[in-house]
């Protein structure tokens, strides 16, 4: 056991896996000699060469398209996207081809890559530096999408990221790279794809959620003991394929149900949620579903993110409608 | 012609000065008289005092994250001395100094980089665009408007700035191939400073230089000493004059090296050596300009000016003794000037009206769907309770 935080966990799990496995090959851009702006593949490079672990030129639409064909090849590269809002020069590549090549070619093919960035706001950056696209990658039929909320997670599901054949979209909570240190086992772990987890129980209401905001809803559930409300917190852990069973199993034992994401509310993983929750608990439901989520805008710039970002509060205060409804 | 005289496909460098500031290429010379050479030495100035104040600002944690423009002023001020009012300005975001030159001002650059979109909407400068940040999108953008230019036979002229990494994403090579088929008029500047955040240039291309890349799309290209006011303002002149006459795009790489941090977030120690930095230090562009300058008696200041400033007596004033230091005797007193200057427009960003609620919303769309009305109404109400709360 050591203590770490989220990059640090993560450096761990590359380390872990670049050493069991010649076929996994990491880059982006400043991903080597400096080790990521973040510094999350520090000192992969000089523990495992250039050729395993190195910087690419700055084309983000190369560096997955590249990737895919490594994949196709055999190997296993895990490829860095500096930011959120850059993903998107490298967006068709992720849905013409990585998401339907073992469709396309009937099994023949794999895409065993893992796409990593960092995502989300409250960290006071300029445009595209603060965003949450999550619906839109798990809305493409193909993509395995993992959000991790605690440096152990982020390791386990790392590690499971890298050895599932399906390619995967591993979004990284940027402001919580560094904020949250816990024991983490230096051993290899794997945490599955595909399986949320229960992060408190209670009984009243149900918070569905991941990623960075999974702190801030205990932050609320703390708040809202002094409410009288007992809330029950679902850490998704992975986006798609959704884990439908704890899902409703939650939802039909509080008979409530809050979503709380950063990402624009309208046709998002809130509105999925919202789906299951009538599909899964209809009749167990005391109130509708309902949603704390960001606006249908764009995400302000550093002055206008204290409107945009979930609070403790605000999720305090949905809680309280579903409550007296 | 220059571009014929300098084949980048040979590698060659357009200089008019040497480092010492001796012009080593006088048939390339500009005509420019002591009056022109003076305002572009204040103006690179001032750009560099701007610019060391913004870094500061943001040490001093009254500013986010900027990107310094240190090192790169020469290429700007030559640009933004010959760039019209109609022409049009498409940055990317490391570009202050032209900005300036355009007509944005200090307080709507200082207020972007203080987290606030009203930083974009430049009142008084014409044909502008916002910050580009996503890399080499931009310049598609300014193919676009040069087709718009030519569709209406205007007489403008589009100035798309990108950096040396941003030449590896595809839109840069789309977007001058899409130029040359439709022979607009663009002038492609690339800053190439050496480095893509930690990338040194040398691992983002093979290319032997980044103009070369002109001759793949069928434009004239060159490479321009970007620390050599004299020939970035030649190569200016020649390029404008081209797309202008209807001939075309053409790219233009400025060789220059990005003195400062990528961004005050970055440390430069960890991907290279203080030798390298030591080495460019000597290539300052306005450290050349000003060597060039007292090389020429040519004063920082008018001369009545000067005088006021140094005490010198007409008398020897007109017997020709001035020395270096009197040539430039007021500049401690410019720089001081600017200073004041520069902090009147940080404060008039700092002191900008308040950031509202309705300011996330009110420019999403021209015309405000009832779905995001109803979600600002929304947080309205948790405002209220949250307020009655206390
Ligand atoms: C599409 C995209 N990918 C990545 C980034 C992150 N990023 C910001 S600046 C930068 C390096 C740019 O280097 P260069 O083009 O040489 O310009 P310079 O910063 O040197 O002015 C990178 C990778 C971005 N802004 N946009
Ligand atoms: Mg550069």
């Amino acid at each position: 056991m050591s203590v770490m935080n989220m990059v640090q966990a993560l450096n761990n799990a590359f380390d872990i896996k670049l050493a069991e496995d010649r076929s996994v090959v990491m880059f982006g851009e400043d991903v080597g000699l400096e080790g990521g702006v973040f510094r999350v593949t520090e000192g992969l490079q000089k523990k495992y060469g250039v050729e395993r672990v190195f910087d690419s030129p700055l084309a983000e639409s190369a560096i997955v398209g590249t990737g895919l064909g490594m994949a196709m090849a055999g190997l296993r590269p895990i490829v860095e996207l500096q930011f959120d809002g850059f993903t998107y020069p490298a967006f068709n590549q992720i849905i013409s081809n990585v998401s339907r090549m073992n469709n396309r070619t009937r099994g023949m093919y794999k895409a065993p890559m893992v796409i990593r960035f960092p995502y989300g706001g409250a960290i006071n950056a300029i445009e595209h530096h603060s965003e949450s696209p999550e619906s839109l990658y798990a809305h493409i039929p193909g993509l395995k999408v993992v959000v991790p909320s605690t440096p152990h997670d982020a390791k386990g599901l790392m590690i499971s990221a890298i050895e599932t054949d399906d390619p995967v979209i591993f979004m990284e909570p940027k402001r919580i790279y560094r904020a949250i240190k816990q024991e983490v086992s230096d051993e290899k772990f794997s945490i599955p794809i595909g399986k949320a987890k229960i992060v408190q129980e209670g009984t009243d209401i149900t918070l569905i959620t991941f990623g960075a905001l999974v702190r801030e809803c205990q932050k609320a559930a703390e708040m809202a003991k002094a409410e009288g409300i007992s809330v029950e917190i679902v850490d998704l852990r992975t986006i798609y394929p959704i884990d439908r069973e704890t899902v409703g199993a939650s939802i039909r034992k509080t008979g409530r149900v809050l979503i709380v994401a950063e990402a624009p509310q309208s046709f998002s993983v809130g509105s999925e949620l919202v789906t299951i929750a009538n599909e899964e608990a209809f009749l167990s439901l005391e109130a509708p579903p309902r949603r704390v989520m960001g606006f249908d805008t764009i995400v302000p710039l550093a002055q206008g993110e204290k409107f945009y970002l979930v609070t403790p509060e605000r999720i305090l205060y949905e809680m309280i409608q579903l409550k007296n409804y | 012609m220059i571009f014929n005289d300098f084949n980048p496909a040979e590698d060659k460098l357009f200089r008019i000065m040497d480092d010492e500031g001796r012009v080593i290429n006088p048939e390339y010379m500009p005509e420019v008289n002591p009056e022109t050479i003076r305002k572009a030495y204040q103006s690179m100035l001032f750009a560099r005092t701007a610019d060391l104040m913004a870094v500061s600002y943001q040490r001093q944690g009254r500013m986010f994250t900027y990107p310094p423009i240190l090192g790169q002023e020469a290429i700007q001020a030559a640009a933004g001395m010959l760039i019209r009012r109609d022409d049009w300005l498409v940055p990317a975001f490391r570009e202050m100094a032209i900005m300036l030159a355009k007509g944005v001002s200090l307080k709507e650059i200082f207020l972007y980089y203080l987290g606030n979109e009203e930083g974009s909407n430049f009142k008084d400068a014409h044909h502008v665009l916002p910050i580009c940040v996503p890399i080499g999108s931009q310049y598609l953008h300014a193919t676009g408007i040069a087709y718009e230019v030519k569709y209406n036979k205007k007489d403008e002229v589009v100035f798309p700035f990108i950096g040396d990494g941003g030449t590896s994403e595809g839109d840069f090579s789309e977007a001058l191939n899409f130029a040359a088929v439709w022979q607009v008029p663009v002038v492609f500047t690339i800053q190439n400073n050496q480095y893509a955040i930690s990338v040194p240039v040398q691992r983002q291309t093979r290319s032997i230089n980044l103009a070369v890349k002109s001759v793949a799309f069928g434009m004239p290209g060159i490479k321009v000493d970007g620390n050599d006011f004299f020939a970035m303002y030649k190569a200016y002149q020649e390029a404008i004059q081209w797309a202008r006459d209807g001939k075309g795009p053409v790219l233009i790489e400025a060789y220059t090296y990005r003195k400062g941090a990528h961004t005050t977030s970055d440390d430069p120690s960890k991907y290279r050596t203080k030798e390298e930095e030591k080495l460019w230090e000597a290539k300052d562009p306005l450290l050349r300009l000003k060597k060039h300058m007292e090389l020429n008696n040519i004063s920082l200041m008018e001369k009545e000016e000067n005088v006021a400033q140094t005490d010198l007596s007409p008398a020897e004033l007109h017997s020709g003794i001035i020395t270096k230091d009197d040539l430039f005797a007021g500049e401690d007193t410019l720089i001081e000037s600017y200073k004041e200057e520069v902090d009147r427009q940080f404060i008039a960003a700092e002191t900008f009206r308040a950031y509202e609620l309705d300011d996330v919303f009110k420019h999403m769309y021209v015309e405000m769907p009832d779905e995001l009305a109803r979600q600002k109404a929304d947080y309205e109400q948790f405002l209220r309770w949250k307020e009655a709360r206390r």
